[in-house]
């Protein structure tokens, strides 16, 4: 077995990606650390010869939808809030905006998209992991792109407050 | 413009940084580590330093190929090793090797003061190791006489090769051995390092 530290180093970034897909970038953090400290600890477990990506998608997966669960029962109904422009204006607001519409996906599309596209796990797996056929999971996740193909995020150096 | 895909593809490099420190606070809160990792650049090239919890287990030579001696860590002690880059926990006793490893190449340090795990080496290696370690800065030894302080006069081959498989070079200082003649015998770390070494305890 690879030492973890070269694990982490591979697949940081890919997990990541997964996580902040399906939890959103605020609580990405935790569910990232949360899947590598789970994972640390199951990796001497862990058969040789197993695809460690999808090892660690399927953690993250799981770390992820805890989150997701506990959020939505904390969460306390209020009735609507109007929605307003923010009197602060928001440095980050292409991007905000992009969070909003991936959270807005059905759940089932956000995470065929995040689990394939971001985490590289074959729809037969992803399908596994969710339930259904294999071909609604590529059904989903293919929703799911197109419902953000048309959708852009200013640059950085272009962006104005 | 960058498409929504290319959005959710981007991570920021600090972002992870900052997430492996805190992997590396939990881990080693938890105890889940078998042995954690740091480098550090010396006269005598990079060095990888290992430790686990009961002090430093390895220190190698950029020769050896740091990937094939955290391999062979993963083997001997745990696959659940981290690089650490924090300077808490187990990644502050690294710190602290990693200083007096400083200060000994600056000529500023005669001995290390460190808890060490000598779990590497077993049976009559690990008797030679211990030997070493009373050898003093600045003087040398012949293999010879290191056989027969260990207890076993001709066994001048194994303790060759017990200072072949050192796991602590330069902390336990098989640099220090030489043949009966005077010239260098051997090192682990090329010739270059062990002439190197004796010339730094030489001129200080």
């Amino acid at each position: 077995m690879r030492p973890f530290e070269s694990v982490v180093e591979e697949f940081g970034a890919r997990v990541f990606r997964v996580c902040r897909a399906v939890v959103g970038p605020v609580d990405a953090e935790d569910a990232w650390s949360e899947t590598f400290l789970a994972a640390l600890g199951a990796y001497p477990r862990l058969a040789p010869g197993s695809d460690v990506s999808a090892w660690l998608v399927t953690i993250a997966h799981r770390k992820s939808i805890d989150i997701l669960r506990a959020k939505s029962r904390a969460a306390i109904p209020i009735g609507d809030i109007p929605e307003r422009p923010s009197a602060f204006g928001n440095p980050d607001a292409g991007r905000g905006e992009l969070w909003g519409k991936v959270a807005a996906l059905p759940e089932r599309q956000r995470l065929a998209v995040a689990y394939h596209y971001l985490g590289g796990l074959p729809h037969a797996q992803t399908a596994e992991l969710l339930g259904g056929s294999v071909e609604s999971i590529r059904r989903a996740a293919s929703d799911g792109v197109a419902a953000l193909r048309n959708f852009y995020v200013p640059d950085l150096d272009r962006r104005t407050s | 413009m960058t498409t929504a895909m290319e959005t959710l593809e981007n991570v920021d490099s600090a972002q992870l940084e900052g997430l492996h420190r805190a992997l590396e606070d939990s881990a080693a809160r938890d105890g889940l580590l078998d042995a954690a990792y740091r480098t550090l650049d010396t006269p005598i090239g990079n060095l990888l330093i290992a430790a686990t919890d009961r002090g430093v287990v390895r220190v190698a030579f950029a020769s050896e190929g740091h990937d094939a001696v955290l391999d062979a860590l993963a083997t001997r002690l745990g696959s659940r090793i981290l690089r650490m880059t924090s300077t808490r926990g187990v990644g502050g006793e690294l710190d602290a090797a990693a200083r007096e490893l400083d200060e000994y190449f600056a000529g500023r340090r005669t001995a290390f003061d460190l808890p060490l795990d000598l779990s590497l080496a077993t049976g009559f290696r690990r008797t030679v190791l211990g030997h070493l370690r009373e050898i003093a800065y600045g003087s040398t030894e012949s293999y010879a006489q290191v056989a027969e302080a260990a207890g076993s006069p001709r066994a001048v081959r194994a303790v060759g090769s017990a200072c072949a498989t050192n796991p602590l070079p330069v902390i336990v200082p098989c640099h220090r051995v030489l043949r009966s003649d005077g010239s260098l015998g051997g090192y682990l770390g090329g010739l270059e390092a062990k002439r190197a070494l004796l010339a730094l305890e030489a001129a200080a």
